[in-house]
């Protein structure tokens, strides 16, 4: 490779243009906040909807915590010492309010606000541009599903579920998994065309939810779906809640944060990319 | 700088479909500029080039002195744009809506509250101020949507077909804001097919047909320069056979039921036509309108 040694022709150094090249300027107007203002105001009526959500799995918690708990004595935890099943559940479905909360307000409500409200249509009349939506979306999505995980915490605390002060951690670590399900939900929505393609979403949530070991440990799965599991995002924010829940903590669950922090990234550009290229055509 | 908008030679594809076909356009400060065509014409297309919100394809654009390709969201902080179909934000109420816009553009909440005031106050909506919007009459809706438009007080202002689907009364309403905004320097920019409309609001006007521009002007000159001074109409009985008068008008029309006499006075060469012995059922005499000029450049053949 040559290089132009003219001073004058100097240009951003690489990193800035690697930026540059996967987020084109326009595309940002650095005002994502105002949109998490308005989901606010919006939900400032609705903040039943909000306070249901959260529900969810604390009925869950009970129903299998308590009713499976009187069959099944104890399971084995993380590092292989029993735990309770009711602790067992507990850590898998913070995950998976996580995931759903997020999932839900990255997907059906993007995609109306997208295609029907044509509220984004409105935003792009101003200074802000795709990754303000994107990001301010995924944000109000994250927000909640931290909301509901706060929420669900605080129960699990109550029901003597949490054996180790690094529970504290579990709350930052739901945000990033909310994070990281909301972006690639909203990407995903970008690609829908009708209401027909959410099925898709139950298809990829459901499974996910029965099968990412929150019920049972990965030893009760036959090999091969064994490592199906392990690649679910969901099998990750299970292992990183449980260990973080039950204090079994170690180097290897940075993993999982950088596994989520690939897809948080991955996600919000693609869907920003997505909104540009069909809303600026 | 003279001129709000330039654009050269500008044109816009999509796949292999040319919207726009190379249109030259200067747009003054403080004047109201009109697009006029048919459906398809490119209005709408140049609209949201200038507008920032779709890239051109070729030629070149400059918005505010600007290049929209470069520096949108700072040209967007200054222009105001009404979409052809109003989309507010249905989950919030009147002055909500006009709030959070405002807060898109950066302004302070308390900024944003006092100009949500003095916007309800110019759109006449501030008896309907903590209301949803949903419920709104399409007036309404429309003039909450012009409101919406000058919360970050634009330099220009994009309106697109603003008046389409509205009854007389609203829109005379919507018309009287409009010339108020233009009385305070706002510059405008409106698309129409509504002639009235056009000869009522615009100084200077373009009429576009497939992607070009058909003709440049005020619409006086227009006239002027495309149609005559008077129309004698004369109406026929359906299938009737019609005389020939092209020696009585500078131009004749034939449609199914009657004759469009173009003339510098219409009253005369109706006696003349009367000598001549013919007898029609019906006639008028009008002056001549942009409406005339338009059928006449994008003819009369329906586009959709």
């Amino acid at each position: 490779m040559t290089r132009t040694l003219d001073p004058a022709n100097k240009t951003a150094p690489a990193s800035v243009g690697l930026v540059w090249r996967v987020i084109p300027p326009g595309l940002y107007g650095g005002r994502a906040s105002t949109l998490v203002e308005r989901s606010a105001l919006v939900n400032r009526r609705g903040w039943f909807v909000l306070v249901g959500g959260a529900f969810e799995p604390i009925l869950f918690l009970w129903s299998l915590g308590l009713g499976f708990g009187q069959f099944v004595a104890s399971v084995a935890g993380p590092d292989g010492r029993p735990v309770s099943y009711a602790a067992f559940v507990a850590p898998a479905l913070l995950a998976a309010s996580a995931m759903n909360g997020a999932v839900y307000d990255a997907t059906f409500n993007v995609f109306f606000k997208f295609k029907y409200a044509k509220l984004y249509d409105a935003m792009l009349a101003t200074p802000m541009g795709p990754l303000d939506i994107a990001m301010g979306e995924i944000a109000w999505a994250l927000l909640r599903g931290g909301l509901y995980s706060a929420g669900f915490l605080g129960v699990m605390l109550a029901m003597g579920l949490i054996a180790s002060p690094w529970a504290l951690l579990a709350l930052p670590a739901a945000l990033l998994v909310a994070f990281a399900f909301a972006a690639v939900g909203m990407a995903a929505t970008t690609f829908m065309r009708s209401w027909q393609d959410f099925d898709l979403v139950q298809l990829a949530v459901l499974p996910m939810f029965l099968f990412s070991t929150t019920f049972f440990p990965l030893s009760v799965y036959p090999g091969w779906l064994q490592t199906v599991v392990t690649w679910t995002p969901l099998y990750h924010a299970i292992e990183l809640m449980r260990g973080l829940t039950l204090g079994v903590v170690g180097w290897g669950m940075l993993g999982h944060v950088a596994y989520f922090a690939v897809l948080a990234a991955v996600g919000t550009v693609v869907a920003a990319r997505r909104l540009g290229s069909l809303l600026l055509d | 700088m003279e001129h709000l908008v330039e654009a050269k030679a500008l044109t816009k594809h999509f796949g292999t479909f040319a919207a726009v076909r190379g249109i030259d356009v200067e747009v003054r400060r403080g004047e109201a500029f009109g697009f006029l065509g048919p459906n398809g014409a490119g209005k709408s297309s140049t609209m949201r080039m200038i507008a920032c919100v779709s890239g051109r394809t070729g030629g070149e654009l400059k918005v505010l002195g600007m290049d929209p390709e470069r520096d949108g969201p700072r040209i967007r902080a200054r222009i105001g744009v009404v979409p052809q179909l109003d989309n507010l934000d249905l989950e919030l109420t009147v002055r909500q809506n006009l709030q959070i816009y405002g807060r898109y553009f950066g302004m302070s909440r308390q900024q944003c509250r006092e100009k949500a005031v003095e916007l309800l106050e110019f759109a006449q909506l501030s008896d309907r101020a903590d209301q949803e919007v949903e419920p709104l009459s399409g007036g309404m809706k429309r003039r909450l949507t012009i409101a919406r438009s000058l919360v970050n007080d634009p330099e220009l202002l994009l309106l697109d077909e603003p008046t389409t689907g509205l009854d007389p009364q609203a829109r005379h309403l919507l018309w009287d804001r409009l010339f108020r905004l233009k009385q305070d320097g706002v510059t405008l920019i409106i698309t129409t097919h509504y002639m009235d409309e056009a000869e009522q609001l615009c100084d200077r006007l373009v009429v576009m047909d497939g992607g070009r521009i058909a003709a440049e002007g005020s619409p006086g000159e227009l006239i002027n320069r495309y149609s005559t001074k008077e129309v004698l109409e004369l109406r026929f009985q359906p299938g009737a056979e019609k005389p020939d008068l092209e020696r009585f008008a500078e131009r004749v029309e034939v449609l199914p039921d009657r004759l469009l006499l173009y003339t510098q006075d219409g009253e005369h060469t109706l006696a003349k036509v009367h000598e001549h012995g013919v007898q029609p059922i019906q006639s008028l005499v009008r002056r001549s309108s942009l409406e005339d000029v338009f059928l006449r450049l994008t003819g009369r053949t329906l586009v959709d």
